[in-house]
């Protein structure tokens, strides 16, 4: 057996928000837990960050809003993720997100949110014992 | 400060009271082996004389309203005057923003200060692809002269003064609250107020940026110059280390980052061909009151005595308004907690109570909510009450400086003063604020001091009570303020109804005018004026300027 790949992850920040000191810890998180992350950069839209999902190959999609606008960006990735076919993928979300918004993004298919205060080494376990391939 | 035989019977009494110690501590050792400041800063166990013997009090310290500033920039400071109550504010559409202004200026609050939504922040119009999903979200929505009418309606901009967080399109906003002023008979050289304009920490921390570098510091030395002549009393920039803390630096670095973008933009007026006595009076700065109280009283006053230094030292300055660091704070947002948020107010309180004693002009203290979502108004209520129970009741007003000459806060400011100073000189090295931000340097310190500040929150060596310490079972906070979505929809509603009702051959006309002066040399300023009092849109001017200047491409910073 070739030796295990690493887990593959898309940090990324969907819509106009520009906080990112999030998103940044969890990438230098997930690097250090051993797992390959590619970080999005800012004001990507949900075309492009499926688009580089699809591209990179990855395991698990990680997104980060604290604008509000997880209400409609989140369903839309999950939406495109849907038309092109792809159902193997985690989609983990984070940022400032009321409790009551929770329940209908997970019928939506994202799989987790994390909000202020989660522990990083909780973000790594949660993906490490979630991974859907 | 101290000299001769005083200072060395203190020496030899605190080597005594050391000995004397020895013994206690071997069997009753200290909390912690190194006590240090959020930002790393050792610290004594206790501070004496000693420490600031050599501190020279008139070029250091100062007294009130003169140089170098460091106990305040008024010589009277509270006892004349209190700071400005001035809560951020702006949700949905300016008809939602206009009536919860009015509440504040009810309430008691002295100022307004205007959160944008962040398509109106990068210069997208409502109906912009981009914007689905974000309109009215985290401030109100402004996509044309009409919106600015609405949201300033039953308030006299003669008498207010008006903060309005707006960076990349500041021209346009400035631009049309001028509009609007004169629509209430009010001239501009009456309006008082801010705009933040403050672009390089946009690149490097907060996000809203949208031409390159060289065009956005043109726009910038533009407004100062149109500003300096036609609207004499506007701050015609807050140069921000708000959100640079926010992104997670240390006290240090936000003070460094600060200042070394005020270089750069005291640099690039200059090269401009204005003069610095002309603009620098008007620059004032935007800080984050953080967690660690004295550290954060002692920023502020390092602050102020090393803008005075390099404005007076390194540009020459000769107007003492030119060296006055004059300064809005904010308490830290990013320390508000999920968990139990009725903790916030306190931590608020604190934090303002630091800023009050640093010195602040004007203060903004977070709500309880604001991890959760935007403040509902009992939270702004009681946020605002914060700075009001600090102004009448705490007494700290009645006195300049009330910390000035502790032995702890005299060596800390010192000690922030020279570890910003030593960021400064590295910037320098790098080509000045600008190019550290091109080569990722700025970016990188802020990401690693933030990472470096959650490793060391979940290896529990610094608690946050209720978080990683203290924690209950607790159920989700209730009644949380919403943005309707159908925000959006009338937006757009309204974006039609206005192109079918202006003179749009004027505004076609008016912007392909802005396109040419872009091109040129001449100032943006006069032009944009008539593009929004033609009711262009933000939409519109922005597209126009991008299509001569670009766009923004950020460096990337994490990973390899």
């Amino acid at each position: 057996m070739a030796t295990k790949r690493k887990i593959r992850v898309l940090t990324a920040k969907p819509g106009l928000d520009g906080h990112d000191r999030g998103i940044k810890v969890i990438a230098n998180a997930l690097m250090d837990a051993g797992m390959e992350v590619i970080y999005t950069g800012l004001r990507q839209t949900p075309e492009q960050i499926v688009e580089a999902a699809i591209q990179e190959d990855v395991d698990v999609i990680a997104l980060s809003i604290l604008s509000g606008a997880h209400d409609f960006l989140f369903p839309r990735i999950m939406e495109l993720l849907g038309e092109k076919g792809v159902d193997d993928v985690l989609v983990i979300g984070g940022g400032i997100i009321p409790d009551e918004d929770i329940p209908s993004l997970k019928e939506r298919g994202i799989a987790e949110i994390f909000g202020p205060g989660t522990r990083t080494d909780d973000i790594v376990s949660y993906i490490e014992n979630n991974l859907r391939r | 400060m101290f000299e001769g035989e005083g200072i060395e019977q203190i020496k030899d009494g605190y080597r005594e009271w050391s000995e004397k110690l020895r013994p206690k501590l071997a069997k009753r050792p200290e909390r912690k082996a190194d006590f240090v400041t959020a930002s790393g800063i050792p610290i004594r166990r206790v501070y004496t004389p000693v420490e600031i013997a050599d501190l020279d009090y008139m070029s250091e310290l100062g007294l009130p309203g003169e140089y170098p500033f460091t106990r305040g920039v008024q010589p009277t400071m509270y006892r004349g005057r209190l700071w400005t109550m001035r809560q951020y504010a702006g949700f949905g559409t300016a008809e939602d923003t206009n009536r919860r202004y009015r509440f504040l200026l009810e309430q008691g609050q002295t100022g307004l200060s205007v959160a944008f939504d962040l398509p109106t922040q990068i210069g997208y119009d409502s109906d912009h692809p981009l914007a689905t999903g974000e309109v009215g979200k985290v401030g109100v929505a402004i996509d044309s002269l009409r919106d600015m009418e609405i949201l300033f309606d039953q308030i006299p901009l003669d008498k207010v003064s008006t903060s309005m967080t707006i960076n990349a399109p500041a021209a346009v906003l400035l631009a049309m609250y001028i509009a609007v002023a004169e629509k209430q008979d009010v001239l501009p050289k009456e309006l008082r107020g801010t705009i933040q304009n403050d672009i390089l920490k946009e690149y490097s921390a907060r996000g809203t940026y949208i031409f390159p570098p060289k065009p956005s510091m043109r726009i910038i030395t533009d407004i100062f110059s149109f500003c300096s002549r036609e609207v004499p009393q506007w701050n015609t920039i807050s140069i921000s280390g708000y959100h640079i803390r926010e992104a997670g630096s240390t006290a240090v670095q936000e003070l460094a980052f600060t200042l070394a973008d005020g270089i750069a933009y005291v640099e690039a007026a200059i090269s401009a061909g204005l003069d610095v006595d002309e603009f620098a009076p008007r620059l004032s700065f935007f800080f984050n009151a953080h967690l660690d109280f004295l550290e954060e009283i002692a920023k502020f006053r390092a602050a102020r005595r090393l803008w005075a230094k390099i404005m007076r030292e390194r540009f020459k300055a000769k107007d003492p308004r030119s060296m006055m660091m004059r300064f809005h704070t904010q308490t830290a947002g990013c320390t508000l907690a999920a968990q139990q948020p009725k903790n916030n107010i306190v931590r608020v309180a604190f934090q303002a109570l630091s800023a009050v004693l640093g010195g602040t002009q004007s203060l903004h203290t977070n709500s309880m909510d604001e991890a959760f979502c935007l403040p509902s108004e009992e939270a702004v209520q009681i946020a605002l009450r914060t700075q009001q129970l600090i102004a009448y009741e705490s007494g700290v007003t009645d006195t300049v400086d009330p910390l000035g000459g502790s032995y702890y806060i005299e060596e800390l400011t010192r000690e922030i003063f020279d570890g910003a100073q030593d960021y400064i000189d590295k910037i320098d090295e790098l080509g000045g604020a600008a190019s550290a931000i091109e080569k990722g340097f700025i970016q990188r310190e802020i990401q690693e001091s933030a990472y470096r500040y959650q490793r060391e929150i979940e290896k529990g060596e610094r608690v946050v009570v209720g978080v990683n310490k203290f924690q209950v079972a607790e159920e989700p906070l209730r009644d949380l303020l919403r943005v309707d979505p159908a925000v959006r929809i009338s937006q757009i509603e309204e974006l039609k109804t206005l192109k079918s009702e202006r003179g749009n051959g004027r505004v076609k006309g008016i912007l392909g005018e802005l396109r040419k002066a872009a091109q040129g040399n001449d100032n943006l300023m006069p032009v944009i004026l008539d593009a929004v009092r033609a009711y262009a849109t933000l939409g519109e001017i922005c597209d126009a300027l991008r299509d001569v200047f670009g766009e923004y491409q950020p460096v990337s910073t994490v990973g390899g």
